[in-house]
């Protein structure tokens, strides 16, 4: 695409203002832009046509929390995270994700020292929006499969932060179990410096929660896992989704894991029923998502993929989600029964919102980046285009194929 | 005169759109010999223009070699106004076709000289070689484009100061508030439009009726600018059931008996009453 080259995408439905609009898409040097003032005070036709073959053009997914994938372990893989997140990057793309956010479990101070200065933006891929930092000021009751041993209590403050990471620098996202700052000292400090801190791994109660939001936290991370159960007089971090001590104005994001596994669709409906404005989905992906059926050696972990689900090697255990957004979309539509363009704006609007990037991702709005996908109606990815590129295209055989993965088994068993 | 009389304001819609197709089809427009089409805004062609949109992407039609003149446009209201005449082509029309922008002219109503655009305006539609199909709706009173009761019939474009009527009228689309009310248009002239090859004229509604009977059943009045076109060689009117109530049976009679025979075929279709 040349400098100032006017593109202009036909026979396509966008996602815009919350509905499917039979509009054209003008791009001009990666962005999206305004076609009216074209017409009006440029008088300019477009220089190229693209026929989007009655696709429905949604924003690129925005992935918020993803361990790895395609082999890689981006907390594991210290010393060569670059590529690590290079090699996702450029996989990503084929499952409609534009840009995400790698995500980091709990750590000792040496790796994050490692990792982060590591990480910039650029890919030839899905782009890197910054790290999430799931850990370690997390709960140990609540670890999940994150090693306790690098468990950290924050007892300096922001200082501590600092400390243990060093470098705050390309970090967008820190997940921070609120009992763990109970004044909402540190939330307010990295709210300030654009941190957004979700609130997880958790044995929080309602109230430790709402001093969490009060004090500026946006997300909460994937709700229902590693926090504690729903309870009538005491709703944990749950209750967020229906607090009436939320700051006025201020809205509250959390993730799901809609892999038909993680997360039953019982519980999907009720987050989607409770607090729609708020549902994020995210894969919370490990290194397997994208291999193939069979054993996989990762880490120090020996695993088996079977039927679209990852287990230890051997055994009959869940060890981490394997599926990739664009199936996570699928499967909440048909549980939550909710419409296409609900489902898109989960995986895209919400997640742009959370983050506060909604000028440049997660929409189609003019001026923002021509991160975009083209769908089909049953919302499978035909191609992917990054500042107005595309940057995969799937072939009609390889959709065929994509359709017929047992991982869609899932979505049908919903 | 023609009076074709249809069932519904959608037919008229259907048969507007059918017959400026045709028209465009049949001269074979090209490089060297542009369609030049006048256009109306508001809610009585709006149908007309879905259907040309569905023709167009039907591949049925097509604007690459067609060139439009607006009738009018506010004075001072932002181009991006749901008001603005602009906003209206380009949603309801423009973008949906594949016109050259150097071929689609309004009158800007937030030019610095508005004399100066109105003039302008005409010599570009004069270098164009004149308006081949001129589409106009007309108001209760009987006004077409903004040349309100008592207007010139032999007026060119200008800057056109609304009547108090059309100002009360148009405060529903201002938030209710007369202050935010334009008071001026710009507006082609009863003249611009009479200097057009044919003038096509959609009316529909009962609201419209009285406007009808006086544009085709008395005498040419300056009161009632749309009558000026009985002295038009050339000009089709397009209405439906529901604006015809003031008009005599006899009227009636005689342009709905003629419907089968003529009118049909010139949108290209035989005795087919009812456009679907």
């Amino acid at each position: 695409m040349s400098q100032n080259e006017l593109l202009q995408f036909v026979n396509c439905r966008l996602v815009r203002n919350h509905q499917l609009v039979l509009e054209d898409l003008w791009v001009r040097n990666g962005k999206i832009i305004n076609p009216e003032p074209v017409f009006f005070d440029e008088k300019q036709q477009a220089h190229r046509q693209i026929d989007c073959g009655n696709s429905i053009i949604a924003p690129g997914y925005i992935e918020l929390q993803i361990n790895g994938g395609y082999g890689v372990d981006f907390s594991h893989d210290v010393d060569t995270v670059a590529e690590g997140i290079e090699k996702v990057a450029k996989e990503l793309i084929t499952n409609g994700v534009t840009s995400f956010c790698p995500t980091i479990v709990t750590s000792p101070p040496e790796t994050y020292r490692k990792i982060i200065p590591q990480v910039n933006g650029k890919t030839k891929g899905a782009q890197v929006l910054g790290l999430h930092l799931e850990g370690p000021f997390i709960s140990p009751q609540k670890k999940g499969a994150h090693p306790e041993n690098c468990i950290r209590d924050i007892d300096k403050g922001i200082d501590t932060l600092v400390d243990t990471y060093s470098n705050l620098s390309n970090v967008k996202i820190i997940t921070i179990a609120p009992e763990k700052d109970p004044e909402g000292t540190v939330t307010k400090a990295l709210t300030q410096m654009g941190i957004t801190v979700s609130l997880g791994h958790s044995v929080a109660n309602l109230s430790q929660g709402e001093v969490g939001v009060q004090s500026g936290a946006r997300l909460i991370t994937h709700l229902f896992n590693a926090m504690l159960p729903f309870h009538h007089r005491d709703p944990g971090l749950v209750g967020l989704l229906a607090s009436n001590n939320i700051p006025p104005g201020q809205e509250i994001y959390f993730g799901i894991i809609a892999d038909g596994v993680h997360t039953h669709p019982a519980a999907l409906r009720i987050a989607h029923r409770t607090h729609p404005n708020g549902l994020i989905l995210v894969t919370d992906a490990i290194a397997a998502l994208g291999l193939g059926d069979g054993k996989h050696h990762l880490g120090q972990l020996e695993l088996e993929v079977r039927d679209g689900k990852a287990y230890i090697a051997g055994t009959n255990t869940l060890c981490g989600s394997i599926a990739p957004l664009d199936t996570c979309v699928r499967i909440f539509k048909k549980a939550t029964n909710c419409s296409t363009v609900y489902a898109i704006e989960c995986a895209t609007l919400h997640p742009a919102s959370c983050l506060k990037i909604t000028e440049t991702k997660g929409t189609l709005n003019f001026g923002a980046d021509a991160d975009f996908v083209m769908l089909t109606d049953d919302l499978f990815v035909k191609s992917t285009w990054i500042s107005g590129k595309c940057v995969y295209r799937y072939t009609v055989e390889e959709l065929a194929a994509l359709k017929a993965r047992p991982i869609e088994q899932l979505c049908e068993c919903i | 005169m023609k009076l074709v009389i249809l069932d519904t304001a959608d037919s008229v819609g259907v048969w507007a759109a059918k017959y400026v197709m045709k028209r465009i089809n049949d001269f074979k427009p090209g490089p060297n010999k542009y369609f030049v089409l006048g256009l109306p805004t508001g809610s009585t062609p709006l149908g007309m223009y879905k259907k040309l949109i569905e023709f167009h992407k039907a591949g049925k039609v097509s604007f690459e070699f067609v060139k439009t003149f607006n009738m009018d446009e506010y004075v001072g209201i932002p181009r991006d106004h749901p008001e603005s005449y602009h906003y209206f082509m380009w949603n309801n029309f423009f973008k949906h076709i594949n016109i050259d922008p150097k071929n689609a002219h309004i009158l800007d109503g937030n030019a610095k000289d508005l004399l100066a655009e109105c003039q302008q305006f005409e010599t570009m539609i004069r270098e164009a070689g004149g308006v081949e199909l001129f589409i106009g709706g007309i108001g209760p009173d009987g006004h077409i484009a903004f040349n309100e009761p008592g207007s010139s019939l032999v007026s060119r474009t200008r800057v056109k100061t609304l009547a108090q009527d059309t100002l009360e009228a148009n405060a529903r689309f201002f938030d209710n508030d007369m202050s935010k009310v334009p008071k001026q248009a710009l507006t082609v002239g009863v003249g611009t439009v009479m200097d057009s090859k044919e003038v096509m004229i959609l009316i529909t509604g009962a609201h419209k009726a009285f406007a009808l009977y006086k544009a085709i059943e008395e005498g040419v009045n300056h009161m009632w600018t749309v009558s000026a076109f009985q002295q038009h060689p050339n000009t089709l009117m397009l209405c439906d059931e529901d604006a015809t109530l003031e008009l005599r049976v006899k009227t009636v009679k005689y342009f709905k008996g003629i419907l089968r025979d003529v009118h049909e075929k010139m949108i290209g279709e035989e005795a087919e009453l009812n456009v679907q």
